[in-house]
Formats: C-alpha cells, sequence, structure tokens
C-alpha cells in the first residue's frame, strides 16, 4: 500500500501554529508581491474565498469578514515543512517528497496501515503543530483519491481506500478535473467526449486514452484501476537547470534597477549550483513587462554559454548583465526578470581549456566558499557583490510578513509571562 | 585504426577529498607522539545537549517577570519541546483562552491549575474551568539565561 501524507491548508496552518488568536478564524496567505490569494484556511473556504484571486477581487469578503492576511513566509513554511517531512521519513519506512506539504510513502508490507496512518497524523500534530491527511491505497493515483477522501469524510483525518465497491463509488462522484495528473486542457477534452467523473475515465478504451492523452494517461487511468505504474522517486535527480526570478514590489523602468535585480538572481543561481555542487554549461536572462497592462508587450530572452562551465559568481554576474544589456529596451515598465543557469554537470566532471587561468580559478573558487561560509553564518547576502544594489527598491511587495519564527534570532516568538 | 580524434581531457580535482584528512594537533615529524591522540573525542555539541527532538523543538523569548522564581527572567530564551506530555510541576507553555503564557503545571484530581511563581505576589495563578479554551502548546526544558 501506499499512502499520501498532505498537510491541510499547509500555508494557514504554519500562520497558526505561532499565532493562537487566529484559531477557528479566517486565514489567506498571499502569493509573492501580495497578488494573489495561494492558501486558504477552511474558515476562509466557507467564505467563498477563490484559490488564486487577485487579492483586490477578494477585498470586500476580506474587511466584511476581517479575515487575516499574510504575506509568503517562505523562510517559515520551509522551516515547518522540513520538520514535518523528516518526521513522517522517520515513521515510514520509505519516502518520497512530493512537494512542500505532500509526500508519499510506500508501506508495502505493513498489515495495519489505518493505525500507521493514524499514529503518523498525531505524531506531527503533537511534534509540529501542523494538521494532516493521510490516503492510503495500492497505487499513487489512488493514495491521492484516498487523501481527497481524508479530508471530506472522515474526522480523523485517515482514510483508506482498499474495497472494490468503495473504489468506484467514490471514483463516479469525483469530477475527473480533480483526478491526479490530469490537467484543465484533458478534462475540458474529455467533458467534451461526455466523460465526466473518473468513474466514466476508468472504463474508457486504453487504446483511446492512450491515443488522446499519451502514455501518462494511460497510466494515470491503469493507476485508478489498482495497478502501480508510476513508482516511487526516493532519491530526486540532480536539477538540469536552475532559475531564480522574481516579480518587482514596483514598475521598474531604469536600466540600473533592472541591473540589481539580475545580479541578485545570478549570485542566488551561483550559490544554488555551489550547494549542489555543480557547473553550469550556460546562463540566460528574461526580461518582462507586465502581459495584463494596456501598453504593448515585451519580453527580453536570451542565452549565452562559458567556455567552461561554472559556479562563479562573478562569472555568472558578469554574463547575465551582458546579456541583459542586449535585450534590455528603454522606456518600457518592466515586471518581471530572471535568471536561468543550465546544462548542469557535478564539479568534479569539469573540462578544463588548455588555456585557462588556474591560478584565477582557484583564487575566485576560495572567495565563493568564503562568502559561502559567511553567509550561511550571518545569513543570506550578508556580503554580496557590488552590483547587486544596496537600496534594493525592486524588490518583493511583503507588507504583511509574519516574523521568521523558526530561523531568525530576531524573530522568534516571544510570549508574555 | 579507429578514426576517432584524440583527445586529451582535463579534469579539475575535487578539492573536497582534501578538507576531509585528519589532522593530528600534535604533528607527526618526529618525536614522541602525544598520548592523548587516541583519546580525541568528539566535540560537544551544545545544541544536541539541549534538543532532544529537532523537529519538535522551538525556541521562544520569556517576557515579564511572572516566573522569577522559577528562574525565567524577563528576556531569557525558552527551549520548548511540544513533544513532550507535561507532567505535574512541569514548566509549560500553553495558550489560555486565544493567548500564550509560560506557567508551571500543577494537576491536582483532576484540576489544572497554572502556578505563577513571581517573586513579587502581584501574578494570579490561573485555574483552569471547563469554559476556558486551555491547551499545552509545548513542555519548557530549559532556560538560557544571559549573565552579562
Amino acid at each position: 500500500m501506499i499512502a499520501l501524507a498532505d498537510c491541510n491548508n499547509f500555508y494557514a496552518s504554519c500562520e497558526r501554529v505561532f499565532n493562537p488568536t487566529l484559531k477557528n478564524k479566517p486565514v489567506v496567505v498571499l502569493s509573492n508581491n501580495d497578488g494573489c490569494i495561494i492558501a486558504r484556511s477552511n474558515e476562509s473556504k466557507q467564505l467563498g474565498i477563490k484559490m488564486g484571486e487577485p487579492v483586490f477581487k477578494a477585498r470586500e469578503i476580506i474587511e466584511k469578514h476581517n479575515v487575516n492576511v499574510f504575506s509568503t513566509n517562505f523562510a517559515l513554511y520551509g522551516d515547518m515543512s522540513k520538520r514535518v517531512m523528516t518526521l513522517l521519513a522517520s515513521l515510514s519506512p520509505e519516502i518520497e517528497i512530493y512537494s512542500i506539504d505532500e509526500a508519499f510513502m510506500n508501506l508495502a508490507g505493513i498489515k495495519k496501515c489505518f493505525e500507521i496512518g493514524l499514529h503518523m497524523r498525531d505524531t506531527v500534530k503533537k511534534h509540529t503543530g501542523i494538521p494532516i491527511s493521510i490516503g492510503i491505497a495500492s497505487t499513487k493515483t489512488l493514495a491521492k483519491v484516498a487523501n481527497h477522501c481524508a479530508k471530506r469524510f472522515t474526522k480523523k483525518g485517515v482514510y483508506v481506500l482498499k474495497r472494490k465497491d468503495h473504489i468506484s463509488d467514490i471514483l463516479k462522484s469525483m469530477p475527473v478535473s480533480k483526478l491526479w495528473g490530469v490537467g484543465s486542457r484533458y478534462s475540458r477534452m474529455l467533458r467534451s467526449y461526455g466523460v465526466d467523473n473518473a468513474h466514466e475515465f476508468v472504463s474508457l478504451d486504453e487504446k483511446w486514452v492512450l491515443e488522446k492523452m499519451t502514455v501518462m494517461g494511460l497510466r494515470i487511468q491503469r493507476e485508478l484501476k489498482g495497478e502501480s505504474c508510476i513508482s516511487m522517486d526516493i532519491n530526486p535527480s540532480p536539477k538540469k537547470n536552475i532559475c531564480t526570478s522574481r516579480s518587482f514590489g514596483t514598475k521598474v523602468r531604469d536600466f540600473q534597477s533592472l541591473k540589481e535585480s539580475i545580479s541578485s538572481h545570478a549570485a542566488r543561481c551561483a550559490e544554488k549550483l555551489r550547494l549542489e555542487k555543480g557547473c553550469a554549461r550556460y546562463v540566460s536572462v528574461v526580461i518582462k513587462t507586465n502581459p495584463f497592462s494596456d501598453s504593448d508587450y515585451y519580453c527580453g530572452y536570451k542565452s549565452s554559454s562559458f567556455d567552461v562551465p561554472t559556479n562563479d559568481t562573478l562569472d555568472i554576474i558578469n554574463a547575465a548583465e551582458n546579456i541583459l544589456r542586449s535585450i534590455y529596451k528603454k522606456g518600457l515598465e518592466y515586471k518581471k526578470s530572471g535568471v536561468i543557469v543550465g546544462d548542469i554537470i557535478p564539479q568534479n566532471q569539469v573540462q578544463l581549456n588548455l588555456f585557462d587561468m588556474d591560478e584565477k580559478r582557484i583564487k575566485r573558487k576560495k572567495l565563493d566558499s568564503t562568502v559561502d561560509i559567511i553567509n550561511q553564518a550571518m545569513g543570506r547576502s550578508t556580503i554580496h557583490i557590488g552590483s547587486q544594489g544596496i537600496a534594493k527598491n525592486w524588490q518583493l511587495k511583503r507588507e504583511k510578513l509574519s516574523p521568521c519564527y523558526t530561523t531568525k534570532w530576531d524573530d522568534l516568538l516571544t510570549i508574555n509571562c | 585504426m579507429s578514426s576517432k580524434k584524440e583527445q586529451i581531457i582535463f579534469y579539475s580535482m575535487e578539492d573536497e577529498s582534501l578538507k576531509k584528512l585528519h589532522i593530528y594537533d600534535s604533528g607527526v615529524s618526529a618525536g614522541f607522539p602525544s598520548p592523548a591522540d587516541d583519546y580525541l573525542d568528539v566535540d560537544l555539541n551544545l545544541h544536541k545537549y539541549l534538543v532532544k527532538h529537532p523537529t519538535a523543538t522551538f525556541f521562544i523569548i520569556a517576557k515579564g517577570h511572572s516566573m522569577e522564581r522559577a528562574g525565567i527572567s524577563d528576556n531569557d530564551l525558552l527551549v520548548v519541546d511540544k513533544s513532550l506530555e507535561p507532567k505535574n510541576k512541569d514548566i509549560v507553555v500553553a495558550i489560555v483562552d486565544g493567548e500564550f503564557t509560560v506557567k508551571r503545571y500543577t494537576m491536582n484530581n483532576e484540576n489544572i491549575c497554572l502556578k505563577a511563581e513571581g517573586l513579587s505576589s502581584g501574578y494570579p495563578d490561573i485555574n483552569i474551568t471547563d469554559s476556558m479554551e486551555f491547551e499545552v502548546w509545548g513542555v519548557v526544558t530549559h532556560t538560557i539565561h544571559n549573565n552579562r
């Protein structure tokens, strides 16, 4: 059997652990730049606030019902996620961390799945304060369905989906759009052929499914029949590329601010590369204007490659700035910028160029690792390249940020006693 | 004859392996080696001593004077373990009617009382009644006090 553990309204739940006044109160968490609603507590869902809705559209409900609004606090959510996943890993023989708030666990050979599920749920709640739901079934796709049931139909938050008649009943009540791996495009296609619920999807001819929805669709169908086709992915493969991009807090017109943002993203990419012990063969830069504004949309994008794959901050910043110069257009209002480093190979497999300046490379390597050590000890960006800017006017808007309760000394929870 | 071009490939050296060499403090050149080398121990790790359950441990700053007799002063750092069940006379972080507090947890025939231990008498105990919303958030396992 396979279990899927999913944290309930994860971001909102993280805020609640450190703020008891939020108990039973509506909470929403906003996306980067405080744009859209990306997490809702059950109370907010009941008020009719939609997932992904721009916050200005929900303003009326928010004000009328005193909904508690938070900016995303990824330092907090990341730390709480790490705690939950570490606990789950210690309670199960095999775990695949699927996202910040979801994990698959292999319970093969375990008889008392329901009891194990309950124990996991209670332990995670007690240790971290985060409520989770667990769905257990014979395949990953069915475990997703079981998790859906655990959230909706049970008080205990654990559901084992095993009996054939239960499976077909539940699939009958489930729209195809709710199935794992069936996106909005495929569910529209299926509906146009009169396939509304998951049970009807399972009854379709396999050849038809293969033809219309590729082998991925066929796998989902077989998984729903109880045949395991999607295996546990326990060792995540090393990343093939790394991307750092952000929307701006305000509209950015001038080259200097753009350059600062690109330098910061490039430096962050280099840092991530070194953390993964990889070197990149190329770097790309992208800058975009707002696609929803009245003026013409512009998206500038270009790549350049390195003679020798690198993870050096200065190398990557220099290359990124050169690209930026070639794609920057004056007079536009930019909304977003990003840097992507790609074709990543392990740093010990880098082929050197015969005319390479080895001494310079060793010096840079020392500089990079020293900067990394200082920044890990003293906080991110304690030391940075001057071109990343100091004022950072272009930075994210996060007006309703909660404290980083678990990752910053200055932000620790304080309690009156 | 193979038509393959001959290639020379240069690989950079992984300097990671160099760092892991064990360094003997007393040197190895000549003379009598330090008799203590065989007894080298791992460094004492204060974090491991204070944090028994890393996934369930949180650091919290205490504000106020109601627990000074219990050794908790204003601005002390509390190490709080959420995984522990409170025992009688543990110091706990509790939530009473939606508010955090730090007090001594006492149980007397099913009656729970959160006792204040201030230096003066101005700090009331909290007797937990059925009408109150009450929850133990975690157990305070250590208090870190800065003496300077």
